[in-house]
């Protein structure tokens, strides 16, 4: 009867191990995805929000800052080309045009601007007039060059960086001077440009970034720290509008990730270029990411941690516990099975007394009339002959009441119990196979229940034997109900009801007798004599309502008080 | 023998076993009657006389105890002992409590069965 039940408990195809595998790895699997799925997403977002949060922090100033360093060209260049200017304007053609004149002027501006190698006048024709300075250049022609072409059209004119006088970097600057005569001239003068990097130092950037002027075509105008040097090619692409700032996210040679940001000098074909390492510029991110990832090796190692030693321990509980209700099962099948043995062999030692009884009397009678006789020949070999019949008789005699009394072992143990804690308990033996099966199992229980004085464990198997029943009576997802409600006066009614397949209405008379079974193979066909036994010496009363093909309803009665003198006779 | 006089009912289901131990009491001298089952018992009661009843308990329609009840509301001093198939001595206890003499297992040792006639008839 319980065979399906262990046999589920079992779990036999894969082994009983396999079971509890499986459900210690989907529950670790299940709380692994609900607690580090949360934890990691939060941590991403985290990351890149505030990755995003920083580069617009560390970015902003890194912009201000280039601005300030163009502007500071821009200032410097300026400055410069006022002092020429101011020169061209304060002397005229004539007094610049004497070698004298020029070279003080030069060694005044030497002594007072830093940066001065050279200074040239040039008239309108493009011709050098008088130059001071180390190179020897009278005579020379400048009108087919660019920077002559250009300060004619523009009044003013600085040049990109050139390898000039002893190979040392100078630029070129120069001023148009417009007379109230209509003539022109040019005032022209070489700086070198030592002061760029000057001005680079004293703007304060940190060692780990690079500033540098490049020239539109992207020339290195001043030193760059790692990228080349002057007049060689920067390796970065710049932008085409060079007026506008710009900041590009890249990689160097060396493979490090960089923010370049440009700003365009507008007084020259000049741009200033801050490349600083992204390691520094998201310095802070960088610990945070470190932090970040601290937290959840830390939690998750935790989490681990704790989620294999709590499932440890209650797949643990639940092995015990499985374990438990088997033995208590095993226990009841052969408490069952005990008094299934108990009655049958009650049964037989019963029908066998009747005619044991007869055979007795038929002796005694035969016996009564050998005594009798006075002529009977053989007389004492028929004596002897009864005798020993009678003799027999009282052997099989003791068999049979040795038989009916191993039916009583079984003593009643009165005690006060609660019918709706048994059912609980029952169920507790069947919810498993309810589960499987879709069993809808609905439970009537009154609360106010009264306890009555009975025997625990033989209630449990009656009310066992009948949900055992009801559970063979249902299809996959049937009803079964249990009610409970008190009696009468005293006592307590459990009605157990299922929509399953019913009892014949030509067999419903013979469901309480032994060995009665339509589950052929299966059943013992003890199950419900069983329990109509058990009810009956409990001083209860049994009876069955069915329709066949609608359900079966059993009700049971249990007085208040079993009679504890009445003998077990299962 | 003096026990002619003494007049005996039994109630027993098994007709061979009730009549063979007629038979038997008989021979020693009882004037036995025998029934087959409570009610006709119990009506031989209302019309006859008699000194003792030989009542067994596992019988169909009317019970053992149900007929030893009735009979003792007729005539509560008639003794009636009574037969048993049971192992067990619950019925027979049950039995003496309504008022029975004493109870007997089957198969019977007719020897004793006299002796309890006699001491239920205090011979």
């Amino acid at each position: 009867m319980y065979k399906n039940f262990i046999n589920l408990l079992n779990n036999t195809r894969k082994g009983p191990s396999h079971h509890y595998f499986v459900l210690k790895r989907n529950i670790i699997l299940i709380m692994l995805s609900i607690t580090i799925i949360p934890l990691a997403t939060m941590i991403v977002i985290s990351h890149f929000q505030y990755r995003a949060h920083l580069k617009s922090q560390t970015t902003a100033p890194l912009l201000s800052m280039a601005h300030k360093a163009a502007h500071s060209f821009e200032l410097f260049m300026e400055q410069r080309l006022s002092t020429i200017r101011f020169i061209s304007t304060a002397y005229s053609f004539e007094e610049l045009s004497k070698e004298q004149r020029i070279r003080e002027i030069l060694i005044f501006l030497k002594k007072e601007f830093s940066g001065f190698v050279d200074l040239g006048l040039i008239n309108s024709k493009g011709d050098l007039i008088s130059y001071a300075g180390p190179y020897s250049l009278l005579g020379k022609n400048y009108s087919s060059q660019t920077f002559f072409q250009e300060t004619q059209i523009k009044n003013k004119y600085v040049s990109n960086v050139f390898l000039g006088y002893r190979k040392f970097p100078h630029i070129v600057i120069a001023v148009q001077r417009l007379t109230d005569d209509g003539q022109t001239w040019i005032l022209r003068a070489t700086l070198d440009t030592e002061f760029f990097d000057l001005l680079i130092s004293s703007m304060g950037f940190d060692t780990q970034s690079d500033v540098f002027l490049i020239n539109g075509d992207g020339i290195f105008q001043t030193e760059s720290l790692r990228y080349g040097r002057t007049l060689e090619k920067c390796p970065f692409k710049m932008p085409h509008d060079k007026f506008k700032s710009n900041i590009v996210e890249s990689t160097d040679e060396n493979n490090r990730d960089i923010i370049v940001v440009s700003a365009g000098v507008s007084i020259a074909d000049y741009i200033l270029v801050i490349v600083q390492p992204q390691s520094v510029a998201l310095q802070s991110w960088h610990a945070l990411k470190t932090e970040l990832f601290f937290v959840f090796a830390v939690s998750l190692v935790i989490i681990v941690f704790a989620i294999l030693w709590m499932t440890k321990m209650l797949v643990k509980r639940v092995r015990v516990s499985d374990r438990k209700r088997k033995n208590a099962l095993i226990e009841l099948q052969h408490t069952q099975k005990l008094s299934s043995i108990g009655r049958l062999a009650a049964g037989i030692a019963h029908e066998i007394n009747n005619p044991l009884a007869i055979i007795n009397e038929k002796a005694g009678l035969m016996k009564d009339l050998v005594e009798l006789s006075t002529e009977l020949s053989n007389k004492q070999k028929f004596e002897k002959l009864t005798e020993s019949i009678v003799k027999s008789v009282g052997r099989c005699k003791k068999i049979t009441h040795r038989l009916l009394g191993f039916s009583k072992r079984i003593d009643i143990k009165i005690e006060t119990i609660n019918i709706n804690e048994i059912i609980h308990e029952v169920l507790g033996f069947l919810e498993r196979d309810a589960i499987y099966r879709r069993i809808d199992l609905r439970l009537k229980l009154l609360d106010s229940l009264e306890s009555i004085l009975s025997d625990y464990g033989l209630i449990q198997q009656a009310l066992l034997n009948l949900l055992t029943n009801a559970f063979a009576a249902v299809e996959d997802g049937g009803i079964i109900t249990i009610v409970s409600e008190n009696y009468e006066d005293a006592g307590v009614l459990i009605r157990i009801s299922d929509n399953g397949c019913g009892i014949p209405e030509n067999i419903i008379k013979n469901i309480f007798d032994p060995f009665f079974s339509t589950k052929k193979e299966r059943g013992t066909g003890l199950g419900l004599s069983i329990t109509y036994g058990i009810v009956r010496k409990l001083g209860g009363q049994i009876t069955v309502d069915s329709v066949e093909g609608e359900g079966t309803v059993f009700t049971v009665t249990l007085p208040a008080k079993a009679d504890s003198n009445m003998e077990a006779k299962i | 023998m003096n026990n002619k006089n003494i007049k005996i009912l039994l109630i027993d289901d098994e007709g061979e076993f009730v009549s063979t131990l007629a038979e038997r009491l008989e021979l020693r001298g009882y004037a036995a009657k025998t029934s087959e089952d409570g009610e006709s018992g119990i009506s031989m009661i209302e019309s006859e006389a008699f000194d003792i009843v030989i009542l067994d308990l596992m019988m169909p329609g009317l019970s053992g105890l149900e007929t030893l009840r009735q009979i003792k509301i007729i005539n509560s001093k008639l003794p009636v002992i009574l037969l048993t198939g049971h192992g067990s001595t619950k019925e027979g206890m049950e039995g003496m409590r309504l008022g029975a003499f004493d109870y007997l297992m089957k198969p019977l040792d007719i020897s004793e069965l006299i002796n309890k006639i006699s001491l239920a008839l205090n011979l």
